[in-house]
């Protein structure tokens, strides 16, 4: 709690304290002076409301006539000049209540969010001729050393030189499972180093790394407003004018057109001045959607605005590129498929050799299995290598002649290889001119890509499409597998683009088109896209430069749980939009009829606006 | 260019808003937004005002709400 709020409640409680006294003394002595009772009731009010006198008359003079101090303090003052002391006291009293209970709810939500934000890293221990020395990280150059200890938080993006740990990766990824770095391995800022000491050389500044991107996105996604907030800023901006000027009607016209009864109408139009204040929606609109971004955050989600988490709700299309998004995009060994008499372990052993010295994806794939089988490559068994374009290749191991590549390669060499029904690439084996057998090699199915497709199913989704630059084949196989109804594959990049325009024409006027791609050679789709998401975004500057959502782990089934949240932000609003506008209205009508006092007033003014500042910092959970 | 300010002990959002508003209208602002939640205003000015605008926000705040310290990043 602030110290200007707690010096408030404490005079508040003082006030309160004078204005029962002065209660019970009028009550205990019948025939009290008139005055006396008045100078009671107005000592109470000057010590409970005094703030809000002194700044609505300083207001004044700024010429700011609908200030919400200014409003209390002519609805109040007006109650003891139609004789109602301990009711003008008493609604003062309510009023600054619930003005400490919504500073109390807002200090409560602001520390949420800083907390939310709370990544930025203090110093950095930077390695300079064999000392070490604490600075700000922002004074660090690129290809300096830092010296990173358990337990503190890493400064700078940067290459482990020497040491070993485990990284909590939790305040960006949201992923609980901590990461495991070596000598040679990326790290990232904003993680927290577990268990071993890592000196790390710095590969980014401060301001390029990627703590810093993400804090600065964070921090700018308020100010891209969403519509809501955009209907609540209009609102605000004529409600208090009408509702003034209604007060004022109500206060003139019916005694004038009646005759008489000033005191009852001049009531009734002081009621209006104290619900006149828009705040409840002014305040719970914008931190329901920052609480919806903050939640979001802390699952690894980052969205760049209120106006893409606002528009995720309405979602109805979703477009997802295969190969990073659906699939790792990293190429394994899948099946061993050994020519009778062949073991298993030869075929692998045969084709990791011929392949030995090719970067391929292909190739790093069967060498990485051979490898995870325990075996090492000895390259001096390997004699000439020749890359055969469009076949495979051919090298000499230990004095004969292996042949690794497709079925042509096969054919030239006299060979008739199986028909192979798989998906993905098939090397075929042979070993002068006896066929060894094939192996298959395809990219894997993300664990939880089908609870994603299932999820976006279950939102509601009217189209599910997969877009692919690969094979028909592959792609048809992995849209079965995962159940994504519309598949469309061997596109080139531009043809990527042109469908997507053609998904936007057909959506309906508010539907809104996802796009999920991994951001690296996607970025004209994203773009295009309602909304582009990103996946991977750890460590990719790409992705969250071109994205409006960016994912920070793989998982493709964020998207949904992004809907999910951006779902239920929206309820929050829509919620609090029509109970404080609902209240409001019925209480104006209430008092204009004459049925509501001005507590319930005060009700419809500060109380609705603790209550929908309660329910906005649901959204962040 | 972009500034950046604090609006210390900024407790209504309401004022925010017409703080908002009323800077934006400031000659060579081309854009400002307050986010309550972050007390914060961000302007983007032109070059050659760059300078004075600082003392005309704080004179705008003022305006709205004298409690409040503006505090330039």
């Amino acid at each position: 709690m602030s110290k200007k709020l707690k010096k408030r409640i404490r005079r508040v409680a003082m006030g309160a304290a004078v204005y029962f006294a002065a209660v019970l003394l009028s009550h205990l002595v019948p025939g009290m002076n008139g005055y006396i009772s008045l100078v009671l009731f107005l000592a109470a009010y000057l010590v409970i409301g005094g703030d809000v006198v002194k700044n609505a008359v300083m207001n004044i003079g700024h010429g700011q006539v609908f200030d919400e101090n200014f409003l209390m303090m002519i609805a109040t003052v007006g109650a003891f000049f139609v004789g109602d002391y301990p009711e003008a006291v008493a609604v003062m009293l309510f009023y600054q209540v619930g003005e400490c209970f919504q500073s109390f709810a807002v200090n409560k939500s602001r520390k949420s969010i800083a907390a939310l934000m709370d990544i930025r890293p203090d110093s950095a221990n930077v390695i300079r001729n064999g000392e070490t020395a604490e600075v700000a990280p922002e004074e660090v150059e690129i290809g300096e050393r830092i010296l990173i200890k358990p337990g503190e938080r890493i400064p700078l993006d940067g290459v482990v030189l020497k040491g070993s740990s485990s990284l909590d990766t939790m305040a960006l990824t949201g992923e609980s499972i901590p990461r495991d770095v070596e000598t040679g391995d990326g790290v990232i800022s904003g993680c927290v180093n577990l268990s071993g000491v890592l000196e790390v050389e710095v590969s980014k500044n401060f301001g390029e790394s990627t703590v810093a991107k993400i804090l600065d996105l964070v921090e700018n996604a308020s100010s891209k407003k969403s519509e809501a907030e955009h209907f609540i800023t209009k609102f605000a901006r004529y409600y208090t004018p009408i509702v003034v000027g209604c007060a004022v009607l109500l206060a003139v016209i019916p005694p004038l057109a009646a005759g008489g009864g000033w005191q009852v109408w001049i009531y009734r139009a002081l009621s209006f001045l104290v619900i006149s204040c828009p705040c409840a929606l002014v305040i719970s609109i914008p931190l329901s959607f920052f609480g919806g971004l903050g939640g979001a955050g802390k699952s690894g989600i980052l969205i760049k605005g209120s106006n893409y988490l606002e528009a995720l709700a309405d979602a109805e299309m979703v477009v997802m590129d295969k190969t990073g998004t659906l699939t790792k995009g990293t190429f394994s060994v899948n099946k061993l498929v050994p020519a009778e008499g062949i073991k298993e372990e030869e075929l692998l052993e045969k084709a990791a050799y011929a392949e030995s010295y090719s970067n391929h994806p292909i190739s790093r794939s069967l060498e990485e299995a051979y490898l995870t089988r325990g075996k090492g490559i000895d390259a001096a068994r390997v004699g000439s290598v020749e890359e055969l374009a469009g076949h495979g290749v051919c090298a000499v191991l230990d004095g004969k002649n292996i042949y690794a590549g497709n079925d042509k390669l096969m054919r030239k060499q006299g060979l008739e290889p199986e028909n192979v029904e798989e998906i993905g690439t098939v090397v075929h084996v042979a070993e002068d001119g006896a066929y060894l057998g094939y192996i298959v090699i395809a990219d894997e199915v993300k664990t939880d890509a089908k609870e994603a497709v299932d999820g976006f199913k279950a939102a509601g989704m009217k189209k599910i499409v997969m877009l692919t630059g690969d094979r028909k084949r592959t792609a048809d196989y992995v849209a079965a597998k995962l159940g994504v109804p519309e598949v469309y594959s061997e596109l080139l990049p531009g043809d990527k683009v042109d469908l997507v325009e053609r998904l936007i024409a057909a959506k309906s006027e508010k539907g809104k088109l996802i796009f999920v791609g991994d951001g690296i050679n996607d970025a004209p789709v994203l773009a295009r896209a309602d909304i582009g998401v990103a996946m991977g975004g750890l460590g990719s500057d790409a992705a969250i430069e071109a994205a409006d959502v960016v994912i920070m782990t793989d998982e493709p089934s964020k998207i949904v749980r992004a809907i999910q949240i951006s779902k239920k932000t929206l309820g929050i609003v829509k919620q609090n939009i029509v109970f404080a506008i609902g209240v409001k209205v019925l209480v104006l009508l209430l008092a204009a009829l004459g049925m509501a006092s001005m507590w319930a007033a005060v009700f419809a003014d500060v109380g609705v606006a603790v209550i929908a500042i309660l329910n906005a910092m649901r959204a962040m959970r | 260019m972009r500034k950046t300010y604090i609006l210390e002990d900024l407790d209504c959002a309401h004022c925010a808003g017409e703080i908002e508003a009323a800077v934006g209208k400031l000659a060579g602002v081309t854009s400002s937004t307050v986010t309550f939640l972050t007390q914060k205003l961000v302007v983007e000015v032109e070059d050659a005002k760059a300078d004075k605008i600082t003392k005309e926000i704080k004179k705008v705040v003022k305006k709205f709400e004298p409690d409040v310290e503006v505090v330039e990043k």
